[in-house]
Protein backbone atom coordinates (compact mmCIF):
# COMPACT_ATOMS: atom_id res chain seq x y z
CA UNK A 1 0.00 0.00 0.00
CA UNK A 2 2.60 2.61 1.23
CA UNK A 3 4.23 1.50 -2.37
CA UNK A 4 1.30 2.98 -3.93
CA UNK A 5 0.91 5.92 -2.61
CA UNK A 6 4.79 6.42 -2.97
CA UNK A 7 3.86 6.22 -6.69
CA UNK A 8 1.32 9.44 -6.18
CA UNK A 9 4.54 11.80 -5.61
CA UNK A 10 5.06 13.62 -9.02
CA UNK A 11 8.06 11.62 -10.35
CA UNK A 12 5.74 8.44 -9.91
CA UNK A 13 3.68 9.45 -12.48
CA UNK A 14 6.08 9.58 -15.56
CA UNK A 15 7.18 6.18 -14.34
CA UNK A 16 4.25 4.17 -14.13
CA UNK A 17 3.62 2.22 -17.13
CA UNK A 18 -0.16 2.34 -17.70
CA UNK A 19 0.00 5.75 -17.38
CA UNK A 20 2.37 6.43 -19.57
CA UNK A 21 0.17 4.03 -22.13
CA UNK A 22 -2.71 6.41 -21.18
CA UNK A 23 -0.80 9.42 -22.35
CA UNK A 24 0.48 7.83 -25.33
CA UNK A 25 -2.97 6.10 -26.20
CA UNK A 26 -5.20 9.16 -25.23
CA UNK A 27 -3.21 11.66 -26.77
CA UNK A 28 -2.91 9.99 -30.39
CA UNK A 29 -6.98 9.44 -29.97
CA UNK A 30 -7.25 12.95 -29.14
CA UNK A 31 -5.74 14.83 -31.52
CA UNK A 32 -7.75 12.26 -34.26
CA UNK A 33 -11.17 13.06 -32.73
CA UNK A 34 -10.14 17.01 -32.85
CA UNK A 35 -9.48 17.10 -36.34
CA UNK A 36 -11.51 14.55 -37.53
CA UNK A 37 -14.32 15.89 -35.10
CA UNK A 38 -14.04 18.76 -36.86
CA UNK A 39 -15.76 17.73 -39.84
CA UNK A 40 -18.18 16.16 -37.68
CA UNK A 41 -19.45 19.86 -36.61
CA UNK A 42 -18.53 21.74 -39.61
CA UNK A 43 -21.03 18.94 -41.43
CA UNK A 44 -24.00 19.00 -38.72
CA UNK A 45 -22.94 15.26 -38.08
CA UNK A 46 -22.76 15.38 -34.01
CA UNK A 47 -25.81 12.99 -33.79
CA UNK A 48 -24.38 10.60 -36.39
CA UNK A 49 -21.28 10.66 -34.58
CA UNK A 50 -22.82 9.94 -31.15
CA UNK A 51 -24.87 7.26 -32.98
CA UNK A 52 -22.22 5.49 -34.07
CA UNK A 53 -20.36 5.66 -30.44
CA UNK A 54 -23.49 3.79 -28.97
CA UNK A 55 -23.94 0.98 -31.75
CA UNK A 56 -19.91 0.51 -31.33
CA UNK A 57 -20.82 -1.09 -27.97
CA UNK A 58 -22.56 -3.95 -29.72
CA UNK A 59 -18.86 -4.48 -31.48
CA UNK A 60 -16.97 -3.48 -28.38
CA UNK A 61 -19.15 -6.33 -26.25
CA UNK A 62 -18.96 -8.83 -29.38
CA UNK A 63 -15.48 -9.28 -29.23
CA UNK A 64 -15.75 -9.62 -25.49
CA UNK A 65 -17.57 -12.54 -26.68
CA UNK A 66 -15.24 -13.90 -28.81
CA UNK A 67 -12.51 -13.19 -26.84
CA UNK A 68 -10.55 -10.32 -28.85
CA UNK A 69 -9.59 -6.57 -27.44
CA UNK A 70 -13.09 -4.40 -27.89
CA UNK A 71 -11.05 -2.08 -30.06
CA UNK A 72 -11.79 -4.41 -33.52
CA UNK A 73 -15.33 -4.88 -32.41
CA UNK A 74 -15.77 -1.19 -31.48
CA UNK A 75 -14.04 -0.17 -35.31
CA UNK A 76 -15.69 -3.39 -37.03
CA UNK A 77 -19.14 -2.08 -36.24
CA UNK A 78 -18.81 1.56 -36.36
CA UNK A 79 -17.87 1.01 -40.21
CA UNK A 80 -20.41 -1.37 -41.18
CA UNK A 81 -22.96 1.07 -39.32
CA UNK A 82 -21.98 3.86 -41.18
CA UNK A 83 -22.39 2.35 -44.58
CA UNK A 84 -26.09 1.37 -43.16
CA UNK A 85 -26.57 5.12 -42.39
CA UNK A 86 -25.28 5.78 -45.82
CA UNK A 87 -27.83 3.58 -47.21
CA UNK A 88 -30.89 4.59 -45.34
CA UNK A 89 -30.24 8.39 -46.17
CA UNK A 90 -28.46 10.02 -43.62
CA UNK A 91 -26.87 12.36 -46.55
CA UNK A 92 -30.17 13.53 -47.00
CA UNK A 93 -30.37 17.01 -44.87
CA UNK A 94 -34.70 16.24 -43.87
CA UNK A 95 -35.29 13.15 -41.71
CA UNK A 96 -31.55 12.52 -41.42
CA UNK A 97 -31.97 12.36 -37.52
CA UNK A 98 -34.59 10.39 -37.21
CA UNK A 99 -32.88 7.72 -39.52
CA UNK A 100 -29.65 7.95 -37.53
CA UNK A 101 -31.65 7.31 -34.71
CA UNK A 102 -33.57 4.70 -36.00
CA UNK A 103 -29.92 2.82 -36.70
CA UNK A 104 -29.04 3.90 -33.05
CA UNK A 105 -31.59 2.15 -31.33
CA UNK A 106 -31.31 -1.14 -33.30
CA UNK A 107 -27.54 -0.92 -32.76
CA UNK A 108 -27.74 -0.35 -29.24
CA UNK A 109 -30.59 -2.86 -28.91
CA UNK A 110 -28.17 -5.39 -30.34
CA UNK A 111 -25.00 -4.15 -27.72
CA UNK A 112 -27.36 -4.67 -25.24
CA UNK A 113 -28.07 -8.44 -26.44
CA UNK A 114 -24.35 -8.71 -26.74
CA UNK A 115 -23.68 -7.08 -23.20
CA UNK A 116 -26.17 -9.27 -21.91
CA UNK A 117 -24.50 -12.50 -23.14
CA UNK A 118 -21.24 -11.28 -21.59
CA UNK A 119 -22.51 -11.96 -18.39
CA UNK A 120 -24.28 -14.55 -18.77
CA UNK A 121 -22.15 -16.92 -20.92
CA UNK A 122 -19.03 -15.02 -19.81
CA UNK A 123 -17.38 -14.53 -16.66
CA UNK A 124 -16.27 -11.04 -17.44
CA UNK A 125 -18.49 -9.05 -14.88
CA UNK A 126 -16.16 -5.70 -15.84
CA UNK A 127 -17.48 -5.94 -19.71
CA UNK A 128 -20.74 -3.23 -19.30
CA UNK A 129 -18.03 -0.72 -17.87
CA UNK A 130 -15.24 -1.19 -19.39
CA UNK A 131 -16.80 -0.84 -22.68
CA UNK A 132 -19.20 2.02 -21.80
CA UNK A 133 -16.98 4.13 -19.75
CA UNK A 134 -13.60 3.02 -21.01
CA UNK A 135 -10.41 1.84 -20.21
CA UNK A 136 -7.39 4.66 -20.32
CA UNK A 137 -5.73 2.93 -17.78
CA UNK A 138 -5.80 -0.34 -18.28
CA UNK A 139 -4.71 0.10 -22.62
CA UNK A 140 -1.79 -2.67 -22.65
CA UNK A 141 0.70 -1.29 -24.62
CA UNK A 142 0.93 -4.06 -27.09
CA UNK A 143 -2.30 -2.13 -28.68
CA UNK A 144 -0.73 0.66 -29.25
CA UNK A 145 0.44 -0.07 -32.60
CA UNK A 146 -3.31 -1.29 -33.83
CA UNK A 147 -4.13 2.79 -32.52
CA UNK A 148 -1.86 4.10 -34.00
CA UNK A 149 -2.81 2.28 -37.07
CA UNK A 150 -6.65 3.39 -36.71
CA UNK A 151 -5.88 6.71 -36.55
CA UNK A 152 -3.58 7.01 -38.92
CA UNK A 153 -6.04 5.63 -41.51
CA UNK A 154 -8.71 8.07 -40.15
CA UNK A 155 -6.54 11.22 -40.03
CA UNK A 156 -5.09 9.60 -43.47
CA UNK A 157 -8.75 9.70 -45.18
CA UNK A 158 -9.72 13.05 -44.17
CA UNK A 159 -6.69 14.89 -44.89
CA UNK A 160 -6.18 13.08 -48.47
CA UNK A 161 -10.00 14.57 -49.25
CA UNK A 162 -9.40 17.46 -47.22
CA UNK A 163 -10.36 20.28 -49.66
CA UNK A 164 -13.49 18.34 -51.62
CA UNK A 165 -14.65 17.10 -48.02
CA UNK A 166 -14.36 20.58 -46.97
CA UNK A 167 -15.89 22.15 -49.50
CA UNK A 168 -18.78 19.45 -49.46
CA UNK A 169 -19.39 20.25 -46.05
CA UNK A 170 -19.67 24.13 -46.60
CA UNK A 171 -21.49 24.20 -50.01
CA UNK A 172 -22.76 21.02 -51.28
CA UNK A 173 -24.03 22.41 -54.39
CA UNK A 174 -21.12 23.93 -55.01
CA UNK A 175 -18.91 20.57 -54.84
CA UNK A 176 -21.48 18.61 -56.81
CA UNK A 177 -21.10 21.63 -60.00
CA UNK A 178 -17.48 21.09 -59.28
CA UNK A 179 -17.79 17.56 -60.22
CA UNK A 180 -16.86 15.97 -57.00
CA UNK A 181 -18.74 12.68 -55.58
CA UNK A 182 -19.89 14.51 -52.82
CA UNK A 183 -21.96 10.98 -51.49
CA UNK A 184 -18.72 9.24 -51.61
CA UNK A 185 -17.07 11.99 -50.05
CA UNK A 186 -19.70 11.75 -47.27
CA UNK A 187 -19.66 8.12 -46.50
CA UNK A 188 -15.55 7.91 -46.19
CA UNK A 189 -15.95 10.97 -43.80
CA UNK A 190 -19.10 8.98 -41.81
CA UNK A 191 -16.07 5.99 -42.21
CA UNK A 192 -13.47 8.11 -40.72
CA UNK A 193 -15.72 9.41 -37.56
CA UNK A 194 -16.60 5.50 -36.93
CA UNK A 195 -13.02 4.96 -36.88
CA UNK A 196 -12.29 7.76 -34.43
CA UNK A 197 -15.55 7.14 -31.92
CA UNK A 198 -14.11 3.52 -31.90
CA UNK A 199 -10.96 4.98 -30.70
CA UNK A 200 -11.93 7.31 -27.84
CA UNK A 201 -14.37 4.41 -26.89
CA UNK A 202 -11.41 2.55 -25.94
CA UNK A 203 -10.47 5.67 -24.39
CA UNK A 204 -13.16 7.60 -22.29
CA UNK A 205 -15.60 4.78 -23.31
CA UNK A 206 -17.87 4.47 -26.06
CA UNK A 207 -20.77 6.46 -24.80
CA UNK A 208 -18.53 9.47 -23.75
CA UNK A 209 -16.44 9.37 -27.15
CA UNK A 210 -18.98 11.84 -28.52
CA UNK A 211 -17.28 14.62 -26.14
CA UNK A 212 -14.09 13.92 -27.62
CA UNK A 213 -15.31 14.25 -30.77
CA UNK A 214 -17.41 16.82 -30.66
CA UNK A 215 -16.54 19.57 -28.06
CA UNK A 216 -12.81 20.21 -28.83
CA UNK A 217 -13.83 20.55 -32.85
CA UNK A 218 -16.30 22.94 -31.63
CA UNK A 219 -14.39 25.37 -29.40
CA UNK A 220 -11.72 25.18 -32.10
CA UNK A 221 -14.34 26.29 -34.58
CA UNK A 222 -15.26 29.21 -32.46
CA UNK A 223 -11.83 30.66 -31.98
CA UNK A 224 -11.04 31.13 -35.37
CA UNK A 225 -13.34 30.93 -38.90
CA UNK A 226 -10.13 29.33 -40.71
CA UNK A 227 -11.31 25.72 -41.03
CA UNK A 228 -7.19 24.63 -40.87
CA UNK A 229 -6.28 26.63 -38.06
CA UNK A 230 -9.92 25.19 -36.35
CA UNK A 231 -8.23 21.44 -36.36
CA UNK A 232 -5.35 22.45 -34.82
CA UNK A 233 -7.46 24.03 -32.24
CA UNK A 234 -9.37 21.35 -32.05
CA UNK A 235 -6.57 18.72 -31.52
CA UNK A 236 -4.59 20.95 -28.85
CA UNK A 237 -7.60 21.61 -27.19
CA UNK A 238 -8.46 17.39 -26.94
CA UNK A 239 -4.58 16.88 -26.11
CA UNK A 240 -5.06 19.20 -23.36
CA UNK A 241 -8.24 18.05 -21.92
CA UNK A 242 -7.03 14.15 -22.14
CA UNK A 243 -3.50 14.65 -20.32
CA UNK A 244 -4.67 16.83 -17.77
CA UNK A 245 -7.51 14.43 -17.11
CA UNK A 246 -4.56 11.56 -17.10
CA UNK A 247 -3.22 13.64 -15.00
CA UNK A 248 -6.12 14.64 -12.17
CA UNK A 249 -7.07 11.14 -11.92
CA UNK A 250 -4.15 9.87 -11.01
CA UNK A 251 -3.92 12.31 -8.35
CA UNK A 252 -7.73 11.83 -7.55
CA UNK A 253 -6.66 8.70 -5.34
CA UNK A 254 -5.90 11.12 -2.30
CA UNK A 255 -9.24 12.70 -2.82
CA UNK A 256 -12.55 11.83 -1.13
CA UNK A 257 -14.53 8.87 -0.95
CA UNK A 258 -10.82 7.15 -1.29
CA UNK A 259 -10.43 3.85 -1.63
CA UNK A 260 -9.85 4.33 -5.71
CA UNK A 261 -9.09 7.53 -8.08
CA UNK A 262 -12.36 9.19 -9.78
CA UNK A 263 -12.94 8.06 -13.50
CA UNK A 264 -10.45 9.69 -16.28
CA UNK A 265 -13.59 9.79 -18.35
CA UNK A 266 -15.48 12.42 -16.11
CA UNK A 267 -11.93 14.92 -15.85
CA UNK A 268 -11.60 14.81 -19.51
CA UNK A 269 -15.22 15.38 -20.57
CA UNK A 270 -15.54 18.26 -17.83
CA UNK A 271 -12.60 19.79 -19.07
CA UNK A 272 -13.93 19.49 -22.57
CA UNK A 273 -17.30 21.56 -21.37
CA UNK A 274 -14.94 24.44 -19.48
CA UNK A 275 -12.90 24.84 -22.74
CA UNK A 276 -16.31 25.27 -24.86
CA UNK A 277 -17.84 27.71 -22.07
CA UNK A 278 -14.74 29.75 -22.03
CA UNK A 279 -13.98 29.90 -25.86
CA UNK A 280 -15.93 33.32 -27.27
CA UNK A 281 -18.95 33.63 -29.27
CA UNK A 282 -17.98 33.70 -32.65
CA UNK A 283 -19.10 37.34 -33.72
CA UNK A 284 -18.58 35.76 -37.69
CA UNK A 285 -20.84 32.62 -38.30
CA UNK A 286 -18.41 29.78 -39.43
CA UNK A 287 -19.53 28.32 -42.67
CA UNK A 288 -21.56 25.85 -42.23
CA UNK B 1 -45.83 -19.30 -14.27
CA UNK B 2 -47.15 -18.07 -17.79
CA UNK B 3 -46.55 -14.38 -18.74
CA UNK B 4 -49.73 -13.22 -18.12
CA UNK B 5 -49.32 -14.44 -14.44
CA UNK B 6 -50.19 -12.06 -11.57
CA UNK B 7 -46.15 -11.40 -11.10
CA UNK B 8 -46.53 -9.90 -14.98
CA UNK B 9 -49.28 -8.49 -14.32
CA UNK B 10 -47.60 -4.68 -13.26
CA UNK B 11 -45.27 -5.16 -16.22
CA UNK B 12 -47.91 -5.18 -18.78
CA UNK B 13 -49.94 -2.25 -17.08
CA UNK B 14 -46.82 -0.31 -16.94
CA UNK B 15 -45.32 -0.95 -20.62
CA UNK B 16 -48.46 0.01 -21.45
CA UNK B 17 -48.41 2.91 -20.11
CA UNK B 18 -44.88 4.26 -21.37
CA UNK B 19 -46.20 2.80 -24.64
CA UNK B 20 -48.84 5.40 -24.66
CA UNK B 21 -46.80 7.94 -23.37
CA UNK B 22 -43.95 7.79 -26.12
CA UNK B 23 -46.61 7.26 -29.20
CA UNK B 24 -48.37 10.82 -27.99
CA UNK B 25 -44.89 12.54 -27.22
CA UNK B 26 -42.71 10.40 -30.42
CA UNK B 27 -45.21 12.06 -32.50
CA UNK B 28 -43.87 15.43 -32.03
CA UNK B 29 -40.09 14.59 -31.09
CA UNK B 30 -40.59 12.96 -35.04
CA UNK B 31 -42.32 15.89 -36.33
CA UNK B 32 -39.59 18.71 -34.96
CA UNK B 33 -36.81 16.18 -35.94
CA UNK B 34 -35.78 16.25 -33.12
CA UNK B 35 -34.14 12.68 -32.68
CA UNK B 36 -31.28 13.76 -31.15
CA UNK B 37 -32.69 15.63 -27.98
CA UNK B 38 -34.61 12.14 -27.29
CA UNK B 39 -31.97 10.45 -27.45
CA UNK B 40 -30.05 12.80 -25.49
CA UNK B 41 -32.51 13.49 -22.67
CA UNK B 42 -33.24 9.60 -21.56
CA UNK B 43 -29.55 8.79 -21.90
CA UNK B 44 -28.26 11.34 -20.09
CA UNK B 45 -30.91 11.76 -17.09
CA UNK B 46 -29.10 7.99 -16.42
CA UNK B 47 -27.13 9.93 -13.84
CA UNK B 48 -29.78 11.34 -11.80
CA UNK B 49 -30.55 7.57 -11.05
CA UNK B 50 -26.70 7.22 -10.38
CA UNK B 51 -26.88 10.31 -8.09
CA UNK B 52 -29.74 9.48 -6.09
CA UNK B 53 -28.30 6.16 -5.51
CA UNK B 54 -25.34 7.56 -4.00
CA UNK B 55 -27.78 9.96 -1.89
CA UNK B 56 -30.37 7.63 -0.78
CA UNK B 57 -32.98 9.44 -2.20
CA UNK B 58 -35.76 8.20 -4.88
CA UNK B 59 -34.42 7.42 -8.04
CA UNK B 60 -37.44 8.72 -9.75
CA UNK B 61 -36.81 12.30 -7.96
CA UNK B 62 -33.15 11.75 -9.06
CA UNK B 63 -33.75 11.06 -12.78
CA UNK B 64 -36.75 13.54 -13.04
CA UNK B 65 -34.04 16.51 -11.48
CA UNK B 66 -31.24 15.11 -13.84
CA UNK B 67 -33.78 14.81 -17.39
CA UNK B 68 -35.16 18.71 -16.53
CA UNK B 69 -31.65 19.74 -16.14
CA UNK B 70 -30.66 18.31 -18.97
CA UNK B 71 -33.29 19.62 -20.75
CA UNK B 72 -32.81 22.97 -20.25
CA UNK B 73 -29.47 22.53 -20.36
CA UNK B 74 -29.89 21.56 -24.17
CA UNK B 75 -31.86 24.99 -24.21
CA UNK B 76 -29.27 27.22 -22.48
CA UNK B 77 -26.53 25.82 -24.69
CA UNK B 78 -28.34 25.99 -27.95
CA UNK B 79 -29.06 29.25 -27.56
CA UNK B 80 -25.08 30.21 -27.55
CA UNK B 81 -24.16 27.69 -30.49
CA UNK B 82 -24.82 24.92 -32.90
CA UNK B 83 -28.28 22.84 -31.82
CA UNK B 84 -26.84 19.29 -32.34
CA UNK B 85 -23.73 20.41 -30.81
CA UNK B 86 -25.45 22.04 -27.52
CA UNK B 87 -27.16 18.60 -27.16
CA UNK B 88 -23.87 16.56 -27.65
CA UNK B 89 -22.12 18.34 -24.99
CA UNK B 90 -25.17 18.87 -22.80
CA UNK B 91 -24.85 14.85 -23.10
CA UNK B 92 -21.69 13.69 -22.21
CA UNK B 93 -21.28 16.35 -19.78
CA UNK B 94 -24.27 14.53 -17.70
CA UNK B 95 -22.56 10.87 -18.85
CA UNK B 96 -19.36 12.00 -17.22
CA UNK B 97 -21.07 13.01 -14.08
CA UNK B 98 -22.85 9.74 -13.93
CA UNK B 99 -19.17 7.64 -14.42
CA UNK B 100 -18.13 9.97 -11.41
CA UNK B 101 -21.54 8.89 -9.17
CA UNK B 102 -21.38 4.93 -10.20
CA UNK B 103 -17.71 5.45 -9.35
CA UNK B 104 -18.71 6.52 -5.84
CA UNK B 105 -21.13 4.17 -5.28
CA UNK B 106 -21.45 0.86 -4.15
CA UNK B 107 -23.83 -0.11 -6.91
CA UNK B 108 -22.20 -1.53 -10.07
CA UNK B 109 -22.91 -3.36 -13.52
CA UNK B 110 -26.25 -4.43 -12.99
CA UNK B 111 -28.01 -1.37 -12.00
CA UNK B 112 -26.55 0.44 -14.99
CA UNK B 113 -27.41 -1.95 -17.46
CA UNK B 114 -30.88 -2.17 -16.18
CA UNK B 115 -30.98 1.77 -16.16
CA UNK B 116 -29.40 1.86 -19.80
CA UNK B 117 -30.76 -1.20 -21.76
CA UNK B 118 -33.90 -1.80 -19.33
CA UNK B 119 -35.06 -4.46 -17.78
CA UNK B 120 -38.94 -4.39 -17.98
CA UNK B 121 -39.49 -8.08 -16.73
CA UNK B 122 -39.46 -6.91 -12.61
CA UNK B 123 -41.75 -3.96 -12.23
CA UNK B 124 -43.73 -4.30 -8.64
CA UNK B 125 -46.74 -2.71 -8.16
CA UNK B 126 -46.03 -0.01 -6.48
CA UNK B 127 -44.24 1.79 -9.37
CA UNK B 128 -47.54 1.71 -11.09
CA UNK B 129 -48.65 4.73 -9.63
CA UNK B 130 -45.88 7.50 -9.93
CA UNK B 131 -45.72 6.28 -13.69
CA UNK B 132 -49.48 6.99 -14.51
CA UNK B 133 -49.74 9.96 -12.38
CA UNK B 134 -46.08 11.21 -14.74
CA UNK B 135 -47.39 9.91 -18.00
CA UNK B 136 -51.17 11.42 -17.64
CA UNK B 137 -49.50 14.28 -16.98
CA UNK B 138 -47.51 14.21 -19.76
CA UNK B 139 -50.63 13.28 -21.84
CA UNK B 140 -52.57 16.28 -20.80
CA UNK B 141 -50.12 18.58 -21.14
CA UNK B 142 -49.32 17.61 -24.94
CA UNK B 143 -52.66 17.61 -25.44
CA UNK B 144 -53.30 21.04 -23.81
CA UNK B 145 -51.11 22.46 -25.79
CA UNK B 146 -51.62 20.13 -28.90
CA UNK B 147 -52.16 23.08 -31.54
CA UNK B 148 -49.74 25.74 -30.94
CA UNK B 149 -46.87 22.76 -30.84
CA UNK B 150 -48.07 21.22 -33.85
CA UNK B 151 -48.22 24.99 -35.23
CA UNK B 152 -44.78 26.03 -33.97
CA UNK B 153 -43.08 22.16 -35.19
CA UNK B 154 -44.30 23.25 -38.90
CA UNK B 155 -44.39 26.47 -39.84
CA UNK B 156 -42.49 28.29 -37.00
CA UNK B 157 -42.97 31.64 -38.77
CA UNK B 158 -46.56 31.39 -39.00
CA UNK B 159 -46.93 30.59 -35.24
CA UNK B 160 -44.95 33.32 -34.61
CA UNK B 161 -46.92 35.46 -36.18
CA UNK B 162 -49.86 34.18 -33.89
CA UNK B 163 -48.26 34.29 -30.69
CA UNK B 164 -46.80 31.26 -30.60
CA UNK B 165 -43.05 31.59 -29.13
CA UNK B 166 -41.09 29.40 -30.90
CA UNK B 167 -38.12 29.58 -28.06
CA UNK B 168 -41.43 28.87 -25.32
CA UNK B 169 -42.87 26.20 -27.52
CA UNK B 170 -39.00 24.83 -27.52
CA UNK B 171 -39.20 24.67 -23.49
CA UNK B 172 -42.29 23.03 -23.39
CA UNK B 173 -41.01 20.63 -25.53
CA UNK B 174 -37.77 19.92 -23.79
CA UNK B 175 -39.95 19.86 -20.52
CA UNK B 176 -42.79 17.66 -21.61
CA UNK B 177 -39.83 14.84 -23.13
CA UNK B 178 -38.06 15.35 -19.39
CA UNK B 179 -41.18 14.12 -17.68
CA UNK B 180 -41.78 11.50 -20.31
CA UNK B 181 -37.77 10.69 -19.68
CA UNK B 182 -38.33 10.58 -15.54
CA UNK B 183 -41.77 8.46 -15.65
CA UNK B 184 -40.40 5.73 -17.59
CA UNK B 185 -36.26 5.56 -16.84
CA UNK B 186 -36.37 4.02 -13.83
CA UNK B 187 -38.97 0.97 -14.90
CA UNK B 188 -37.96 0.56 -18.10
CA UNK B 189 -34.25 2.05 -19.25
CA UNK B 190 -33.07 4.70 -21.65
CA UNK B 191 -33.31 2.90 -24.95
CA UNK B 192 -36.95 1.45 -24.31
CA UNK B 193 -38.01 4.75 -24.01
CA UNK B 194 -36.14 6.11 -27.20
CA UNK B 195 -36.81 2.88 -29.73
CA UNK B 196 -40.55 3.52 -28.78
CA UNK B 197 -39.81 7.41 -29.22
CA UNK B 198 -38.92 7.10 -32.19
CA UNK B 199 -39.77 3.98 -34.49
CA UNK B 200 -43.55 3.88 -34.23
CA UNK B 201 -44.65 7.76 -34.90
CA UNK B 202 -41.84 7.40 -38.03
CA UNK B 203 -43.91 4.92 -39.51
CA UNK B 204 -47.32 6.48 -38.38
CA UNK B 205 -46.41 9.83 -40.06
CA UNK B 206 -45.15 7.46 -43.10
CA UNK B 207 -48.93 6.04 -43.51
CA UNK B 208 -51.01 9.33 -43.00
CA UNK B 209 -50.42 12.42 -42.74
CA UNK B 210 -53.40 14.15 -40.62
CA UNK B 211 -51.65 15.40 -37.20
CA UNK B 212 -54.21 13.68 -35.33
CA UNK B 213 -54.97 10.54 -36.87
CA UNK B 214 -51.05 9.95 -37.32
CA UNK B 215 -50.80 10.30 -33.21
CA UNK B 216 -53.13 7.83 -32.60
CA UNK B 217 -51.83 5.50 -34.64
CA UNK B 218 -48.35 6.05 -33.36
CA UNK B 219 -49.65 5.21 -30.46
CA UNK B 220 -51.51 1.47 -31.26
CA UNK B 221 -48.22 0.85 -33.13
CA UNK B 222 -46.03 1.76 -29.76
CA UNK B 223 -48.43 -0.09 -27.95
CA UNK B 224 -47.84 -3.10 -30.07
CA UNK B 225 -44.29 -3.12 -30.26
CA UNK B 226 -44.06 -2.71 -26.62
CA UNK B 227 -46.25 -6.01 -26.37
CA UNK B 228 -44.55 -7.82 -28.47
CA UNK B 229 -41.18 -6.89 -27.35
CA UNK B 230 -42.29 -8.02 -23.51
CA UNK B 231 -43.79 -11.49 -24.69
CA UNK B 232 -40.67 -12.02 -26.93
CA UNK B 233 -38.24 -11.13 -23.93
CA UNK B 234 -39.95 -13.40 -21.49
CA UNK B 235 -39.83 -16.27 -24.04
CA UNK B 236 -36.04 -15.90 -24.14
CA UNK B 237 -35.16 -14.25 -21.43
CA UNK B 238 -33.45 -11.38 -23.54
CA UNK B 239 -33.26 -7.72 -22.84
CA UNK B 240 -36.28 -5.84 -23.89
CA UNK B 241 -34.45 -2.95 -25.02
CA UNK B 242 -33.08 -5.20 -28.17
CA UNK B 243 -36.43 -6.16 -29.30
CA UNK B 244 -37.64 -2.94 -28.85
CA UNK B 245 -34.73 -1.98 -30.85
CA UNK B 246 -35.30 -3.69 -33.92
CA UNK B 247 -38.99 -3.86 -33.67
CA UNK B 248 -38.69 0.15 -33.90
CA UNK B 249 -36.39 -0.32 -36.93
CA UNK B 250 -39.19 -2.84 -38.68
CA UNK B 251 -41.45 -0.24 -38.02
CA UNK B 252 -39.60 2.93 -39.82
CA UNK B 253 -38.87 0.19 -43.03
CA UNK B 254 -42.43 -0.14 -43.51
CA UNK B 255 -43.00 3.16 -43.29
CA UNK B 256 -40.70 4.12 -45.52
CA UNK B 257 -41.36 1.37 -48.19
CA UNK B 258 -45.09 2.22 -47.79
CA UNK B 259 -44.31 5.95 -48.47
CA UNK B 260 -41.99 4.49 -51.75
CA UNK B 261 -44.80 2.62 -52.76
CA UNK B 262 -47.18 5.79 -52.57
CA UNK B 263 -44.93 8.02 -54.73
CA UNK B 264 -48.15 9.00 -56.99
CA UNK B 265 -48.43 11.78 -54.46
CA UNK B 266 -45.66 14.41 -55.50
CA UNK B 267 -44.48 14.84 -51.96
CA UNK B 268 -44.76 11.71 -50.08
CA UNK B 269 -45.95 12.38 -46.98
CA UNK B 270 -43.09 14.57 -45.71
CA UNK B 271 -43.56 17.53 -43.44
CA UNK B 272 -44.50 19.46 -46.58
CA UNK B 273 -47.46 17.91 -47.11
CA UNK B 274 -48.82 17.68 -43.73
CA UNK B 275 -47.60 21.48 -43.44
CA UNK B 276 -50.07 22.43 -46.41
CA UNK B 277 -52.92 20.34 -44.28
CA UNK B 278 -51.72 22.27 -41.09
CA UNK B 279 -51.89 25.32 -42.64
CA UNK B 280 -55.99 25.06 -44.00
CA UNK B 281 -55.99 24.11 -39.76
CA UNK B 282 -54.08 26.97 -38.58
CA UNK B 283 -56.60 29.32 -41.08
CA UNK B 284 -59.33 28.83 -38.68
CA UNK B 285 -57.89 27.62 -35.34
CA UNK B 286 -57.74 30.82 -32.65
CA UNK B 287 -54.88 30.39 -30.70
Amino acid sequence: MSHLLQLIVEPGFFGSAPVRSALIAGGIVAVVSGIVGSFAVLRGQSYAGHALADISVAGGSASFLVGVSPLWGFAGVGVLAAGVMDMIGVQRPRGRDLATGIVRGAGLGLGALFLYWDTTHTSTTGATITILFGSMFTIPSSLIPVIALFSALALGLVLVLYRPLLLSSTAADLAAARGIRVRLVGVLCLVAIALTVSLSAMTIGAILSTALLIGPAATGLRLTSRPGLAMVWAALIGLAATWLGVLLAYDSFYWPPGRHGWPVSFFVVTLIFVFYLLSPRPVRRVPG
Amino acid sequence: MGMFSSFMASTWVVASIVAVVAGVVGFFVVLRGAAFVADAVPQGAFTGAAAASLLGVSTLLGVAVAALVGALGIGWLGRRGRRDVATALALVVMLGLGALFLSFSSEYAPEIYSLLFGEVLGVSVTQIAPVAILGGLCVLATLALFRPLLLSSLMPELAEARGVRAGRMELVFLIVLALATSMTLPVTGALLIFSLMIGPPAAARSLTSRPLPAMLLSVLTALVVVWLSIAAAYQTNWPVGFFVGALGAVCYAVGRSWSAVRRRRPVPAGPVATALETGALAANVRL
